[in-house]
């Protein structure tokens, strides 16, 4: 574990330092961003509006049973933006683009196209790495952009439609925006980015240390997610730290 | 990018007390090999017998245990080698990166490395898939193509870097028998065009004597064996001699073909 630990710092560093080579990539880039950003859009919307959905219906009758309803919108809309979206979301593309990312970097390792790269003094890092993890730390907090307003909208409409919680729409809204800021919503994307390097990193570590065939490829796939998933919410706990502490 | 390599035609190659184990096996034992400029060399063997692992270290995707590997006088290890002399390798899979088409993959070299505009790589793409007769496939997809036709295409990718060394990794396995002597024949025409130095590894017995200029002989991790062909196919070592005469019993002995009497014509 901690020789993987090492190896991943290793490889971000390496990352960092063709960070030059970024426009030259650029269409690898486009291609990946296409794949993780306008590939995940639905699927963050449906997320995002379940996700505000369910937080409304199950924080909603209680505030109002306690006669805090006035409090909704600015407790759901601040838990969308600051936690439940950059974190779900992260997870949700650690499943989605993590495991493609290792599969596909994972299948050039066992069938020789890696070393075919190499022999032809093509850095791996920089022709496959790259332009992944460029794509992932633009898609990820764009998503997270999106998907917060649409949490937002759906934890709104289960406040209003729903009898037991019967808080209207302009009433939701009232108190999100005297509660949230733009601050808030920084903060999420802020860690969505650091998630979406996590990710990234991972992922591709995974890919370029497959061995041994299909089953291989699979193992290494599980792992990425996994990791990456275990790796999000350990970073979740320490950037809320972090950020709570700056905030002071 | 890369700077353009030096006009050298073609480099030596020498092996040194190779040696390399995989989970305490020993895999090479102490190899040494000296291959002279322009000529080529083919390393004969058994399956398992460590040919492809030594192909390996000569371009520098496998590091030894111990030894070291010259190319003209220089370790494969140094430094910018890949800058100063230009090497390729043929897979013995072809390792076509298989989310490209055929000619992003003969052109990857270039396009990788900046040294020309798109319009010219596309002219040089269209030259080299000519020289290993292929046409009009370069929008094709690898996996579109016959396993032949991507080995050569895999020569092709070789010959963009325009190469003063260049490894073949089991270039007729899982070739049907006339496609094993166009790809041949597509080796010993290499020589003539581009002068590089090539090493074939094989366990193909009639590839290595149509095309050797000399041969090695391993077998478990050992050399046997290096000289001229004919050399080899004297040589009185009964593992080299079962190796280079081996046949199929049932080929081997008249009395075990089908039918007990052929007919008379």
């Amino acid at each position: 574990m901690l020789q993987n630990i090492g190896e991943i710092i290793l490889l971000f560093w390496r990352t960092l330092r063709v960070l030059p080579l970024a426009w030259h990539q650029r269409r690898k880039v486009f291609d990946q961003l296409f794949e993780i950003g306008n590939g995940s859009l639905l699927m963050v919307c449906i997320l995002s509006l379940f996700i505000g959905g369910v937080l409304a219906l199950q924080t909603g009758p209680e505030l109002v049973k306690r006669g805090l309803s006035f409090v909704l919108g600015g407790m759901v809309g601040e838990s969308i933006c600051k936690e439940l979206a950059p974190v779900l979301l992260a997870i949700l593309i650690a499943g989605r683009s993590g495991s493609a990312m290792s599969a596909e970097i994972g299948s050039m390792r066992v069938y020789e196209e890696i070393d075919a790269l190499r022999t032809m003094n093509i850095d791996p890092v920089a022709y496959l790495v790259l332009p992944r993890m460029i794509a992932i730390v633009l898609a990820l907090p764009t998503l997270v952009m999106f998907g917060i307003p649409v949490g937002w909208l759906g934890a709104a409409f289960v406040s209003a439609l729903n009898n037991r919680i019967a808080v209207g729409f302009n009433a939701f809204f009232q108190d999100l925006r005297q509660v949230v800021d733009a601050g808030d919503v920084l903060n999420g994307v802020f860690k969505s980015f650091v998630f979406a390097a996590a990710i990234g990193i991972i992922s591709c570590h995974q890919g370029l240390i497959t061995r041994g065939g299909p089953r291989g490829i699979g193992r290494s796939v599980t792992k990425a997610v996994v990791n990456s998933i275990v790796c999000i919410l350990i970073l979740d706990y320490f950037l809320t730290r972090f950020l709570l502490y700056i905030q002071k | 990018m890369n700077p353009p390599a030096p006009p050298t035609p073609n480099v030596s190659v020498e092996v040194r007390n190779l040696h390399k184990s995989f989970y305490a096996q020993a895999v090479l034992k102490g190899i040494n090999l000296r291959i002279a400029p322009g000529e080529i060399f083919v390393i004969m063997g058994p399956s398992g017998s460590g040919k492809s692992v030594l192909l390996k270290h000569i371009i520098g995707l496998l590091q030894p245990d111990s030894g070291e590997i010259l190319i003209q006088g220089e370790s494969i290890n140094s430094p910018g080698i890949r800058d100063r002399f230009r090497m390729a390798m043929v897979f013995q899979s072809a390792a076509l990166l298989t989310s490209l088409t055929v000619g992003e993959n003969v052109g990857i070299y270039l396009s990788e490395h900046r040294l020309h505009p798109p319009e010219e790589i596309a002219r040089i793409v269209a030259a080299k898939l000519e020289v290993v007769g292929l046409k009009d496939v370069e929008d094709h997809m690898p996996n579109d193509l016959s396993g032949g036709m991507q080995k050569r295409v895999a020569i092709a990718r070789a010959l963009v870097i325009d190469p003063q060394l260049i490894l073949f990794d089991e270039p007729t396995s899982e070739l049907d028998p006339l496609m094993a002597v166009v790809v041949g024949e597509e080796i010993l025409k290499l020589k003539t065009l581009t002068r590089a130095t090539s090493i074939v590894v094989t366990h193909d017995r009639s590839l290595a004597f149509g095309i050797a200029d000399r041969v090695a002989m391993i077998a478990e991790g050992e050399i046997l064996f290096v000289g001229a062909p004919e050399e080899l196919k004297r040589d009185s070592n009964p593992r080299i001699h079962d190796f280079i005469y081996a046949e199929l019993p049932a080929l081997h002995s008249a009395s075990n073909r089908a039918g007990p009497n052929p007919p008379k014509l």
